[in-house]
């Protein structure tokens, strides 16, 4: 089995953020970067399906400056078989430009499945994975929960609002993956050192257009400072009036 | 003067909260763009038609209407195929989904097939000139991403909750449409719809989220945040990932930066501390009110309203005042 999982470098959403001088991108001073978080989920489902069929190929692909070899070694480390980076200097926003450039890529590569995670945490699109599998050709299932591979078929399950679907499909399959499927795995020192060794292909990425562009970024308004208006029970009959009278929602 | 589609979001035979939304959001955009036609696209099984009504009331002027037996349930090339169809005979100036579950699976797919971009979750949106100019929340909330989108047409999500539904009072004009591709060929299969069911009011349309953390201490205990949301009587029942990792609850009910993000008028945090992952998924919430026994809980600083005490305590009383504050009104 080849899987080929798409990953991306993103900031640590645990740091507290600044604006940069330009105003379109983040205060690149102390941000710390990492694999996306779905991505991670993504690489490890990868990682399971190979493991599990006895035989096959992890592919991790990620567009981007050289900053991404880092991300990608670290994907290496926790077991994917070699890497390729899609060389741009800056990834764009407009996930049509970026799935021009994996499809472009990805389409001859004679991949069983291509796993995304479901949406990056920077950008936030969710867009990549099914635009990626539209120009690819291929068939699509977004955010799933859990999957199984059996005879050339998928079986998935998609947590909606309220509701799971189980949705099949044959591959070769674009998916995209929600949690459900295991934490990823951490890289082992072992795996660390033979990631160093492992393939490492660099190619120019052919983006697409990028008609989605950023004009600007903001903190969010701050909300007023909180207020803590009482200790124990003997505070309800103030929350209560406090709901009914000053926010209205009761 | 410009057109606008709106796609309908249904499922089991009805029309979800967000299709009314996304309706009125292109209503909205027509309106501020000279006057167009807002078209309404609502695909189902036979029957699902007599729904264009309240798509009518919520700014629609006309109900593209695809009935179809194999089409009760989503399925995602079919629709997208017909969306893009209809997108390409229709000439419009935007194109409008929900940034729901099923909304966050078609839009990408239509504008693929298109060849266009397309935004995603917004808050917001403008048309100005040739340029849609929109706000999306990203970077787990911390930032608002104010975007540009360029090109026709112009395809977004909107986040669910953030353009409300309004009541236009039309009435709309009903188009039977077909499938632009047959259901039979679709690669793409969604064999069962499971879950906790259509009568349970689900996170996303809840007016008002009662979650729980660790500080319940066990499964068990989440009775008290059932009845809390029962007496509330527009509540669901939310969950920290650390409840959701313990099997306490559905993971479908997870509320933070891997799980759902709501935005409701009222969410009461119940013995929960306030992790940033936790926060990404409610801090939009209209009013937030915190009940937890450290008085030094992160989730004190964002909270409207804070009570420090013992949730095993408070809440049992919160419940009974709600419900004659309910009964009063």
């Amino acid at each position: 089995m080849k899987i080929a999982v798409c990953i991306k470098r993103v900031p640590d959403m645990d740091l507290r953020f600044a604006i940069g001088a330009d105003g379109k991108a983040l205060d690149p001073a102390g941000l710390k970067y990492d694999i996306a978080d779905f991505d991670g989920y993504a690489v490890e489902a990868g990682l399971r399906l190979v493991e599990s069929h006895g035989s096959g190929e992890v592919v991790v692909v990620s567009v981007g400056p050289t900053a991404v070899q880092e991300t990608l070694r670290k994907a290496l480390g926790m077991g994917a078989h070699r890497a390729i980076q899609l060389d741009a200097e800056v990834v764009p926003f407009d996930g049509m430009a970026i799935a021009a450039a994996l499809a472009a890529e990805l389409k001859e590569g004679g991949y069983d499945l291509v796993l995304f995670g479901r949406m990056a945490t920077d950008s936030a699109n969710q867009t990549v994975g099914p635009m990626t599998a539209q120009l690819m050709g291929v068939p699509c299932v977004t955010a799933i929960s859990k999957l199984d591979i059996a005879d050339g078929r998928g079986i998935a399950e998609r947590q909606l609002e309220g509701a799971v679907e189980t949705v099949e499909f044959p591959l070769p399959a674009v998916v995209t993956i929600d949690e459900g499927l295991g934490r990823p795995r951490l890289p082992s020192l072992k795996g660390i050192m033979a990631a160093k060794k492992k393939p490492l292909e660099v190619k120019p990425a052919q983006l697409g257009a990028a008609n989605l562009t950023v004009d600007v970024i903001a903190l969010p308004p701050d909300r007023p400072p909180g207020r803590i208006i009482g200790e124990g029970a003997d505070a309800v009959p103030e929350l209560i009036r406090l709901l009914q009278t000053e926010a209205k929602v009761l | 003067m410009a057109n606008m589609l709106a796609f309908a979001e249904a499922r089991g035979g009805a029309l979800r909260k967000v299709a009314l939304e996304t309706v009125s959001a292109a209503r909205q955009a027509a309106d501020a763009t000279g006057g167009g036609e807002v078209h309404a696209l609502l695909i189902g099984a036979p029957g699902i038609g007599a729904k264009a009504d309240a798509l009518g009331r919520a700014g629609a002027d006309v109900v593209l209407v695809v009935e179809h037996a194999d089409l009760g349930r989503y399925t995602p090339e079919v629709f997208a195929a017909t969306a893009a169809a209809q997108v390409k005979s229709g000439g419009y100036r935007g194109v409008f989904f929900s940034a729901s579950a099923e909304g966050r699976d078609l839009a990408p797919r239509v504008a693929a097939s298109l060849g266009v971009s397309m935004a995603s979750d917004l808050t917001g949106f403008a048309f100005e000139g040739d340029a849609l100019i929109g706000q999306h929340p990203t970077h787990i909330g911390k930032i608002v991403t104010t975007v540009r989108l360029t090109g026709t047409p112009a395809v977004v999500t909107l986040r669910p909750g953030a353009i409300l539904a309004t009541d236009a009072d039309r009435t709309a004009r009903v188009q039977p449409v077909e499938p632009a591709l047959d259901p039979g060929s679709a690669r793409v299969v969604v064999t069962k719809l499971g879950g906790s069911g259509d009568a349970q009011l689900d996170l996303a349309d809840a007016p008002v989220v009662v979650a729980g953390g660790r500080g319940l201490r066990e499964a068990a205990n989440f009775a008290l945040m059932e009845e809390l949301a029962a007496a509330f009587g527009n509540a669901a029942v939310g969950a920290t990932r650390a409840v959701t990792d313990d099997g306490w609850r559905d993971p479908s009910t997870q509320i933070g930066q891997t799980g759902r993000i709501v935005s409701p008028d009222l969410y009461v945090a119940v013995g929960i501390s306030g992790a940033i992952q936790h926060l990404a998924g409610m801090r939009t919430s209209k009013t937030i009110v915190a009940i937890n026994k450290d008085k030094d809980a992160p989730i004190f600083k964002l909270a409207d309203y804070g009570i420090v005490g013992d949730l095993f305590e408070v809440v049992p009383v919160l419940t009974e005042a709600v419900k004659k504050a309910r009964a009063g009104s």
